[in-house]
């Protein structure tokens, strides 16, 4: 999931400006880079790293609705400096992005929010736990009981969550390879999250139920410069397993993942050991056409699956605009979650 | 065939070269000054359109604190944390020596469709990180730019198209700091994208008022009496430039005569004649119009600058000095050149296309007169009947110029009948066969003198009537001026803390020192500025007001009553006795009405107790302060080296009446400038009618010579006779001008500015222009009269030999 920094840069509501950021494209500038070896550090590090170039507060949810229907909700907060440290006031370079989503098979409702911080208007606290952005609010205990709270014109949510399980540490503890080249980032989830409150939709309001999914990321250093996109998977599987995968575009593919087991024990997979397939496309809305329909095989833990979006107009037309909406799992394995792809084109 | 008749056609020009010149001289002035002031007015609007872009504000509804004073951040914060998606605007002023520059702080991330940011930060390739971050990054206009680029300790400054002159767009975080109001926010825009779920506003912050979109239309709306005034004189113009090109074109008409009769019995249709004509008349207008565009182009670059000046000091609207040259501008003023000359022409042609073919030299001259006087009589009195009727039914600006051009046709097309009564009593009571022949000569020669005598009567009324309203304004503004400006020091602080301070510090150093507080009310969309003042007898004995009532000031003081200006009394039919809501739920009898002239908007007067006790957040910055004018000098310098104070929040008043005056001398200067223009356009015609009467003179006055007066009488005759005609058409041009001066102080200027001026007479002025009008008929006869004289007997003898 680390190369949504890459676009989030490049593709700043001022576009004609990018090329000044082109330059930042491989280089880490004075920010911090991710060190082998270092840990995240809990709490202290679910708050924000100012001295990284980005990080984010990245939050999917497959829910039931009490009429019986699937729903997706994503929450995300993403942190971007334009220089590392903070400064008082208007002038903080620390930029932040809010994305909130509801997906249902027929319909995708999405907002954003841009803040700068400094001012408080958006920004994160590692204890007591909060990451916020305007109204929208994830807050709580990563371990315990959470709310999180978002909206945009046509909709808003408002959930409570409990954590049913332990944090989950990416790569070799949390430090994650991202490219053959060696740019990496510090990456851990919460993926045990299980997740009650109600949708506001224009049809009106809808309790739903259901599991979430904490990704918590931050780094420095972008893709590799061949790297042209991602797909990444995060399901939540029928026996209680969890899989996150991502397969990253460029002149050879690089994958990695994490296979998570009921009890939360986490072993990485390692760069080949996943494959993923798309196996259909359809258009996505007001984006391009994506890949809706997906084979993802792990043999080394007998898993062969096939993917379908719930519904495969879920693109975000925001700033920097993605691919991100919920999926069904079927074949070897039963299951739901949440697929993000990027770099097919009208980005 | 047709390049033989065009070859004919063509060659009179040759031969006349001078002709030609008048001709596309005419259709050049004629275009020249109409476009000038659509050039003008273009670029005024083009200003206006790219300040309403500016902020984008015109689509927008804004928040503000009732009370007037900025907000800060936490008011910000808590409306954002409610769902309310706004973006904070600081706005402020910039002093750059005697120069004021509107700084506009909008916070960039939140407003990023900022067309004006956008488009320069794409054009200047500006990073956000340059932009959002220390020291930030300035946008301005290119010349702008250029004196910001000169200023020590300012942000790097990038120039861009897309920004209005006189403005500074950058982001709230550096204007926070370049304005030193750290944490402030003036107000919050109301971003088009609001969440499904949101607090009422009144729940999070009763004290903020919304106020919806009104955009820099009213700018628009503000100078349109402005412009159209500028369109009224441009007009004018036009149709004096007109008369010289109906003169010119009646003239080689008229010359051409024989050689169109030679070629129709030559066999040249008559249809395709017409037609090669009208194309050689469209030719002669596009070559004139394109002559006229560059004039036109020349005269509004030489009068924008005062133009912009004068829209700047009146309405604060932000013109840029420079002219750009538009398409729309070009074709439009192409359009109306040959618009313009072929109805100038269309008389000309007409006859051209009735004419018999063989029908005689015209030697038109009396006959048909009285019927065609009486119908033109007609014509001016329905005229003016129905500009009265058009000003009873529409009234206001557009009512009083509909007034203003039926009076003036009217009075033109009464002028041929009136000269020729007046002609016709003269003759009446000439004595000797020279005078006898002398009057009646001039009334035979009065139908075609008469459009250039019309010319003259429009040009000399709308001198002495624009003449008069300038002198009239000047007078009382000056006295005005002296009223209303009693301190003897204006000073300004940076904020309420160094107010306070500095007016501290004043008490002791000075006689008086005056708060001058105030607060923009939004009514129903329009601006009300409230100013708030303590008891001093120098507004007492001062103060210019122009209705009062029984112990105005006292009521007024003791928080009872207020005073409001002119503009508001006039506009809403408010005077003393009258009750005037300033605010919702805030009402107070009038006690009197001041002027308060150069002032687009309402404004009140309370009791400063009553302004605080509504508005408690009321700027406390601005002071007046009474002392001996000789300690000025050294009070201003004194308080310079004490605060820390922006260059120019001193001012003298000395200076701030010279600089009033200035924005009204501009004004003036333009007004001025068309003036003499149209004067000169006026002799012209006269000239080229003269000029065009020459060839029809020869077989009347050859009789007269063969009778025993000498050329050289004759030729003093004939200048006698302009000058004559000139100096009645002068005499009956007064009253026509003052009728025009009354209408433009009394109806124009209320319905435009919103002020009434009493209207003084300048009989000097007037004895200067007929004076005037006499040498531009005798200079306008000073050729023909030469010719005349110098004319070879044969000529005057071959008159009788050859009938043409």
């Amino acid at each position: 999931m680390n190369v949504r920094l890459l676009v989030f840069l490049l593709l700043w509501p001022w576009a004609a400006l990018a090329q000044g950021f082109a330059g930042l494209g491989t280089e880490a500038d004075g920010f911090a880079v991710p060190e082998r070896g270092h840990s995240p550090v809990f709490p202290a590090d679910h708050g924000p790293h100012p001295d990284f170039r980005i990080e984010w507060w990245y939050l999917t949810a497959t829910l039931t609705g009490a009429d019986g229907r699937e729903y997706g909700l994503q929450w995300t907060l993403f942190r971007s400096a334009l220089k590392p440290g903070e400064a008082p006031g208007w002038h903080s370079p620390q930029l932040w992005m809010g994305h909130a989503a509801v997906t249902t098979p027929d319909s995708h409702l999405f907002a954003e929010r841009l803040s700068r911080g400094g001012i408080g208007q958006a920004g994160a606290h590692a204890t007591p736990f909060r990451a916020w952005i305007d109204e929208w609010e994830m807050a709580g205990d990563m371990g315990g009981d959470m709310v999180l709270s978002a909206g945009g014109r046509d909709f808003a949510y408002h959930l409570t969550m409990r954590a049913k399980g332990p944090l989950v540490l990416h790569g070799e503890g949390g430090y994650s390879v991202k490219s053959a080249a060696g740019q990496a980032s510090y990456y851990y989830s919460q993926p045990f999250l299980e997740v009650s409150g109600s949708l506001t939709l224009p049809e009106g309001e809808m309790p739903v139920t259901g599991q979430a999914w904490i990704d918590r990321e931050w780094s420095s250093q972008p893709l590799a410069e061949d790297q042209s996109g991602w797909d990444w998977f995060s399901l939540v599987l029928d026996d209680g397993s969890r899989v996150m995968a991502f397969r990253l575009r460029g002149s050879s593919d690089f994958t990695s993942g994490t296979w998570i087991g009921p009890d939360g024990h986490a072993t990485a997979l390692p760069d080949g050991s996943i494959r993923a397939e798309p196996l259909a496309t359809a258009p996505s809305g007001t984006g391009p056409e994506v890949p809706v329909r997906w084979r993802l095989a792990i043999p080394a833990r007998g898993l062969d699956v096939t993917v379908d979006a719930l519904n495969p107009r879920a693109w975000m037309g925001t700033s920097f605009a993605y691919w991100e909406g919920p999926v069904r799992v079927s074949g070897s394995h039963g299951g739901r979650g949440y697929l993000e792809m990027t770099g097919y084109g009208d980005e | 065939m047709i390049g033989a008749a065009l070859l004919a056609l063509g060659s009179h020009w040759r031969r006349h070269p001078v002709q030609l010149v008048t001709l596309l001289l005419g259709v050049a002035l004629a275009t020249g000054l109409w476009s000038a002031v659509q050039a003008i007015n273009g670029e005024a609007r083009a200003s206006y359109a790219q300040a309403a872009n500016q902020i984008g504000a015109g689509g927008l509804d804004r928040l503000r604190r009732a009370d007037g004073a900025a907000m800060g951040l936490e008011q910000y914060l808590a409306l954002r944390r409610t769902g309310w998606q706004v973006a904070a605007v600081l706005e402020g002023e910039m002093r750059l020596g005697l120069r004021a520059v509107a700084v506009t702080g909008i916070d960039l991330l939140a407003y990023p469709d900022l067309p004006a940011i956008a488009e320069s930060a794409a054009a200047a390739e500006i990073a956000p990180v340059e932009a959002l971050t220390a020291p930030g990054r300035l946008f301005a206009a290119p010349a702008l730019a250029l004196t910001l680029q000169g200023e020590p300790g300012l942000p790097p400054v990038a120039a861009t198209n897309a920004l209005p002159p006189d403005t500074v767009l950058t982001d709230i975080g550096t204007a926070e700091a370049l304005l030193n109001r750290p944490g402030q926010i003036s107000h919050l825009l109301v971003l088009p994208k609001q969440p499904l779920v949101r607090t009422p506003l009144a729940e999070i912050a009763p004290d903020l008022i919304r106020q919806p979109a009104s955009g820099a239309q009213d700018i628009a709306r503000l100078t349109d009496s402005f412009h159209l005034n500028l369109t009224a004189f441009g007009l004018l113009s036009f149709v004096v430039g007109l008369f010289i090109v109906h003169g010119a074109v009646g003239l080689a008409f008229e010359q051409r005569r024989g050689l169109i009769r030679t070629l129709r019995a030559l066999g040249l249709p008559l249809r395709l004649l017409t037609r090669l004509l009208l194309a050689e008349l469209c030719l002669l207008a596009l070559m004139g119009g394109a002559a006229g565009l560059v004039l036109g182009y020349l005269v509004a670059a030489a009068l924008l600058p005062d133009v912009a000046a004068t829209l700047r000091g009146l309405y604060g609207a932000p013109v840029s000095g420079a002219l750009e040259l538009r398409p729309v501008w070009l074709l439009s003023g192409l359009g109306m050149a040959v618009a313009g000359t072929l109805l100038a022409s269309a008389q000309a042609l007409w006859r051209l296309a009735r004419m018999p073919i063989l029908a005689a030299p015209g030697q038109r001259a009396w006959g048909s007169g009285r019927l065609r006087a009486r119908s033109q009589l007609l014509l001016a009195l329905v005229l003016l009947l129905g500009g009265l009727a058009g000003f009873a039914l529409s009234g206001g600006l557009i009512g009083g110029f509909v007034l203003l051009g039926a009076v003036l046709m009217a009075a033109a097309l009464a002028l041929p009948p009136t000269l020729s009564v007046l002609l016709t009593i003269g003759a009446a009571r000439a004595r000797g066969p020279v005078a006898e022949w002398l009057w009646s000569d001039m009334r035979a020669q009065l139908p075609g003198l008469s459009l250039a005598l019309m010319a003259l009567l429009l040009a000399l009324a709308a001198n002495i009537g624009v003449g008069t309203m300038v002198a009239s304004f000047r007078l009382t503004f000056d006295g005005w001026l002296d009223q209303r400006l009693t301190s003897t020091l204006y000073v300004t602080a940076r904020d309420d803390a160094q107010g306070a301070a500095l007016a501290d510090w004043l008490e002791p150093r000075a006689d008086a020192v005056l708060p001058i507080r105030s607060v923009e009310i939004d009514r129903a969309g329009t601006p009300l500025f409230v100013y708030g003042i303590v008891d001093h007898p120098s507004y007492r004995t001062h103060w210019p007001l122009i209705a009062r009532s029984a112990q105005d000031w006292d009521r007024v003081m003791r928080g009872e009553a207020a005073l409001i200006n002119e503009q508001m009394a006039r506009r809403e039919g408010l005077w003393p006795g009258d009750n005037v809501e300033l605010a919702p739920g805030w009402s107070l009898p009038v006690a009197a009405v001041y002027s308060d002239y150069g002032n687009p908007t309402g404004q009140a007067i309370v009791a400063l107790e009553r302004l605080l006790d509504r508005y408690p957040g009321t700027p406390n910055t601005r002071f007046g302060v009474h002392l001996a004018p000789e300690r000025a000098e050294g009070l201003a310098d004194e308080i310079d080296a004490t605060f820390d104070l922006p260059v120019g929040a001193v001012i003298r008043q000395e200076t701030l009446k010279a600089r009033s005056r200035a924005i009204f001398e501009k004004t003036f200067l333009v007004t001025g400038a068309l003036n003499i223009l149209t004067l000169g356009v006026a002799g012209f015609a006269i000239l080229t009618s003269l000029l065009t009467l020459w060839t029809q003179r020869l077989p009347q006055l050859a009789p007269v010579w063969a009778l025993g007066l000498t050329r050289a009488r004759l030729a003093r005759l004939e200048l006698a006779r302009a000058v004559a005609l000139a100096a009645m058409t002068a005499v009956l041009a007064l009253p026509l001008g003052l009728v025009l001066a009354w209408l433009l102080l009394a109806v124009i200027n209320v319905a435009a500015f919103g002020w009434r001026l009493p209207m003084y007479l300048f009989p000097l002025d007037w004895l200067r222009l007929i004076g005037l009008a006499l040498a531009t008929g005798a200079l306008a006869a000073a050729l023909p009269a030469l010719r005349l004289y110098r004319l070879p007997p044969a000529h005057l003898l071959r008159v009788f030999a050859n009938e043409r």
